[in-house]
């Protein structure tokens, strides 16, 4: 059994991860929409927390809180004859099916499956521990190709990025 | 009472779910991508849980696989962002509207 | 005034004499106190029957297990919560009420002493009338501010004009955390500190934005897009200049590296000088203060993203700014002035004076850039920030990071190697600066060549021949 805390902490960050995920869909604003997505990426980060992944919290904080919506931000300010109302396209009903369904099928999935020791595990079961070194020892051990086409990754899309959006220079 | 892995699963479940949502619904290109970035952050939870509770602090040989892959796919997901972004921007200058109803050009 | 106009020199008194004496007094008694009771701690005479008073990180210890035996021994009926909620509880509350009452009575008097300094460097006298010298000033602001009736704009945008204020306070407050006031004295020692500082810090950016945005004015929103482009600009720069630092100490943790500095007798700033230049900087533009201040620049763009802002809501923004301030200084101490440490001297006088100090001294740093130097244009800002510290910081972190393979790798004496380290990096940056500078098209000015200018005062064709300038007739 958990203590008290982390079950409301669960339930409490579970509740406004969902919530302001639908706030996004319902948002009449795109710049709201943006702003309860980004209440959603903190959150997240703090079901991170309660999974004692403290690296991939502070890192998710940083580019989904501090770097994503902010470029996203500039997208839209950068298109300011578009519309900004978030409207809906002929999909939204097979859309909103689509994903209700998929929800409901795993979340079905989820609780009924036999998960062994894995399903019996608590979250007090473990230690607390920083997961700084694991990750990096992982990172340059045994995923040491993936970690370079991964920045290999991230150098072709700054410069893809660079190139997309520059202005043609006058000649 | 506690909190168990389903737990963790179904909360994934249902952030992808409103991803799909958004992104099959939106009209906005911007919008789509935000529906984008939510699907990628429930598949982190998830990632995160099974790491968690499927014992990755005491695994010997790979100890931190879910972590490493949830490192991968916020790579990923900056790189998308700052791509997919800079694409709406560049339609936009062309055609003055990030309306992907509108942005039909290559359809048959 | 007619002192000003007339030249005659300003009374060198700030604070009044009997003032200056009675604190002088108290320091001298409180730092002697601390030095007795260290002198008897070291001793060993007080060993094993009194503990350290000076380190409330012990007394707090001390706290939670006598609480932990309490609440073991009588159950009380809100044990559901968990073993040890209220030593927890307790000591979190004590934590987040001593930081938030040192940071907001710091605000207090920092803005008192911010103005006052920087009246003293631009030759005037800084608020000098309400209070003796001045000293009442931001208590009168203060009411001044919550007396004011706060406007809403025609067209806002209700609620994220709303928000701002409050959520640009928290990271505010919440960076505070990790910072350690002494030995066990952090009030959230977290493992990935520097990172956490970092994601933080990076949460003012959106808070910025929805102010600009929803005040529904252009200037607001230039401001705010301005502030977004440095701010997004100059954290990649900040982020690698900390990671200079975590590579060579070894740990994200800042008791961990204010440790490291401890134990090996220097200073980061000694051996990191590029990377605490690099830092300082940087942050002085996610600060938005002077010479970075475009953002709120008052002569082009009003007062940027909080233009529109009244009343005591004006007045948080003040307040987070000035907080901002003195938070990087607090980190400019603990990650490159050592932190509490003072090679040996925190033995006798406590961590927390040490760090004091420190901040007060990067503070100052703060402010005289602040009242020194003139604004940087847009352009030039972000030129300065892709085209010279980031490659200039990569290449740090490139020798940086040889250095800390070969110190974790060879067996050689610490001070040996690290004496060579410094050596290096010295001499890195400033050949890196010079010569990134040149390239850059920067020529020093005593290389350039310099037109004598010719005045009809006696002696300046003299002047100008001295100086080896063309002939120039009688251009007078």
């Amino acid at each position: 059994m958990d203590s008290a805390g982390i079950i409301v902490a669960f339930w409490l960050l579970s509740a406004i991860a969902v919530g302001s995920a639908v706030g996004v869909f319902l948002a009449r604003n795109l710049i709201h929409a943006v702003v309860l997505l980004v209440l959603s990426f903190v959150a997240t980060a703090g079901l991170f927390v309660t999974l004692s992944a403290d690296f991939i919290a502070a890192a998710q904080v940083l580019i989904y809180a501090g770097a994503i919506p902010v470029l996203m931000v500039f997208a839209v300010m950068l298109t300011p004859l578009a519309g900004r109302d978030n409207g809906n396209s002929l999909y939204v009903v097979p859309g909103v099916l689509l994903g209700g369904a998929f929800a409901v099928i795993v979340a079905i999935v989820a609780i009924d499956a036999e998960w062994g020791a894995a399903g019996a595990a608590t979250l007090a079961g473990q230690s607390f521990e920083t997961t700084a070194d694991a990750i990096g020892d992982a990172l340059l051990g045994r995923y040491v190709l993936a970690f370079e086409v991964a920045s290999v990754l991230l150098l072709a899309a700054l410069i893809g990025a660079i190139v997309l959006v520059r202005e043609d220079e006058p000649a | 009472m506690s909190v168990e892995l389903a737990h963790y699963l179904t909360v994934g479940a249902m952030i992808f779910g409103v991803g799909i949502a958004i992104a099959l619904a939106k009209r906005n290109a911007i919008a789509v991508l935000m529906g984008v970035e939510l699907m990628l952050n429930g598949v982190n939870l998830t990632f995160l849980a099974f790491s968690r509770f499927g014992g990755a602090f005491d695994a010997a040989d790979a100890p931190l696989a879910g972590h490493v892959f949830v490192v991968f796919v916020l790579t990923v997901a900056a790189a998308e962002a700052a791509v997919a972004l800079a694409m709406a921007v560049l339609i936009y200058r062309r055609r003055e509207t990030v309306d992907l109803d509108r942005i039909n050009l290559m359809r048959w | 005034m007619s002192a000003l106009r007339m030249g005659r020199r300003l009374p060198r008194r700030t604070v009044p004499r009997a003032l200056m004496a009675l604190g002088a007094l108290v320091a001298i008694g409180f730092v002697a106190v601390n030095v007795a009771i260290g002198y008897v701690v070291i001793d060993g005479r007080l060993d094993g029957q009194w503990y350290d008073v000076r380190d409330l990180g012990i007394g707090v210890q001390e706290l939670r297990e006598w609480l932990d035996d309490r609440n073991a021994q009588q159950p009380g009926i809100l044990d559901f919560l968990g073993q040890h909620w209220i030593s927890y509880a307790v000591t979190a509350l004590l934590g987040a009420t001593g930081i938030l009452s040192i940071v907001g009575g710091a605000l207090l008097i920092l803005i008192w002493v911010e103005r006052r300094l920087i009246g003293r460097m631009q030759i005037r006298r800084g608020p000098n009338r309400v209070g003796p010298y001045g000293l009442l000033q931001p208590i009168a602001d203060a009411v001044k501010l919550i007396q004011k009736e706060v406007l809403m704009p025609r067209g806002a945008d209700k609620v994220l004009f709303f928000l701002p204020p409050a959520l640009i306070f928290i990271p505010m407050i919440v960076a505070w955390g990790p910072i350690p006031w002494g030995a066990q004295m952090a009030y959230l020692d977290v493992h990935v500190g520097i990172l956490f500082l970092i994601a933080v810090s990076s949460l003012t950016t959106l808070a910025i934005f929805m102010a600009g945005w929803s005040s529904n004015n252009h200037y607001a929103l230039l401001g705010a897009m301005r502030t977004i482009a440095m701010m997004i600009s100059y954290e990649i720069p900040l982020s690698i200049a900390l990671l200079s630092v975590v590579l060579l100490s070894g740990s994200m943790q800042l008791s961990t590296i204010v440790e490291w500095q401890s134990t090996h007798n220097v200073w980061l700033a000694a051996l990191l000088p590029l990377a605490m230049f690099t830092y300082f900087f940087s942050s002085t533009a996610e600060l938005n203060r002077t010479p970075n201040d475009i953002a709120e620049a008052e002569s082009e763009i009003v007062a940027g993203f909080h233009t529109e802002y009244s009343g005591m809501k004006f007045g948080l923004f003040y307040a987070v700014e000035l907080g901002n301030a003195l938070f990087v200084a607090a980190l400019t101490a603990t990650l490159f002035l050592g932190g509490w440490s003072l090679f040996g001297l925190e033995e006798w006088i406590p961590g927390y004076l040490i760090l004091g100090a420190k901040i007060s001294a990067a503070y100052f740093l703060l402010v005289w850039l602040r009242g020194t130097l003139p604004r940087f244009r847009l352009d030039q800002l972000m030129k300065f920030a892709w085209q010279f510290l980031i490659p200039l910081s990569l290449l740090n972190l490139l020798i940086v990071a040889v250095e800390a393979s070969v110190f974790a790798r060879w067996e050689v004496k610490g001070i040996v190697s690290l004496g060579l380290f410094a050596i290096v990096n010295w001499a890195a940056a400033i050949i890196l600066v010079r010569e990134w500078a040149r390239r850059m098209g920067y020529r020093p000015e005593r290389e350039a060549v310099r037109q004598p200018i010719l005045t009809q005062g006696v002696g300046g064709l003299q002047a100008a021949r001295r100086l080896g300038a063309p002939e120039m007739g009688t251009q007078v």
